[in-house]
């Protein structure tokens, strides 16, 4: 069984979550200064690295809540777990 | 239009008839009034409004139950609760808890109809819900007081432990109501 600790409920099994893709990306400031390419750069093309990923998940059937997790794409393990609005942490894979 | 919606409230287990004893039992608790309460925890004045409004405030610990009498406060999320009052009770509540936080920054909303209460009982509950749920209801783990939203045989339900024999209090969406009640009374059938 693969745990996941949510920030608030503590370890919870993964079914209970879902992955909502990379996490720490803005959005454009002045979407209309934009070229098509800059625009189709930010709602389209992500980083899908082999390695530590960073990425947001929510607890969609425990509290509804939104954090970032830091997962090592390889062995899927979760190398580190922080509440939206923090800053990414320094880890290694 | 209150009255008309009274008449027609109606139980979707209206017609189950579960086990109804050792060691298993189900029972439903029809109507149970029901608020989705939000606000901000850290904020004195909004608990103490609930206190006045509910008898208890709001639990602030994660996934615990606070209660008063026939008033009970569930843990949804760090700023989300559920307050559950007596089958008819939620228009008092509602509006006492209106009145009491009044020009706060909250929600207060009836949601006494989206769900149901199937409590189940008996010293074989725990057996029978641990058989299709990722939580860990060992009592050192999950006692009584507590609640915790997760998954039961697929569906989506908020779990509260009412007591130690084990007895616990399973909300559900109506609408899953009566496979999760059907699953529970086979799931129960092995320990009868």
């Amino acid at each position: 069984m693969f745990l996941i600790d949510c920030p608030w409920c503590g370890p919870r099994q993964q079914t209970e979550f879902h992955c909502q893709g990379e996490a720490h990306i803005a959005r454009p400031k002045d979407p209309d200064a934009l070229s098509d390419e800059e625009w189709a750069n930010y709602v389209f093309n992500r980083t899908n690295p082999k390695g530590v990923h960073f990425e947001r998940w929510v607890h969609n059937h425990g509290c509804r809540r939104w954090f970032n997790v830091a997962r090592d794409t390889v062995t899927d393990r979760i190398l580190a777990i922080y509440r939206m609005g923090e800053k990414r942490p320094k880890v290694k894979s | 239009m209150a009255k008309s919606t009274q008449a027609a409230a109606h139980s979707p287990l209206a017609n189950r008839i579960g086990p109804d004893g050792n060691p298993v039992a189900l029972t439903e608790r029809a109507h149970l009034g029901k608020i989705n309460l939000r606000g901000d925890a850290g904020d004195k004045a909004f608990l103490d409004g609930v206190a006045r409004a509910a008898g208890v405030a709001p639990p602030v610990k994660a996934n615990t139950v606070a209660t008063a009498g026939t008033t009970a406060i569930l843990w949804l999320g760090p700023d989300e609760w559920l307050v559950v009052t007596p089958a008819g009770g939620q228009g008092a509540m509602e509006s006492s808890l209106t009145t009491a936080l009044a020009g706060q920054h909250v929600s207060i909303v009836d949601v006494t109809d989206a769900r149901t209460t199937i409590r189940i009982s008996g010293p074989r509950a725990r057996d029978t819900v641990a058989k299709a749920c990722p939580l860990d209801l060992h009592p050192r783990e999950f006692a009584a007081g507590q609640c915790a939203q997760t998954l039961l045989a697929k569906t989506d339900v908020l779990i509260h432990q009412v007591g130690d024999t084990p007895a616990y209090d399973l909300y559900v969406l109506c609408s899953f109501s009566r496979y999760l009640w059907d699953w529970l009374a086979d799931s129960a059938k092995e320990f009868a």
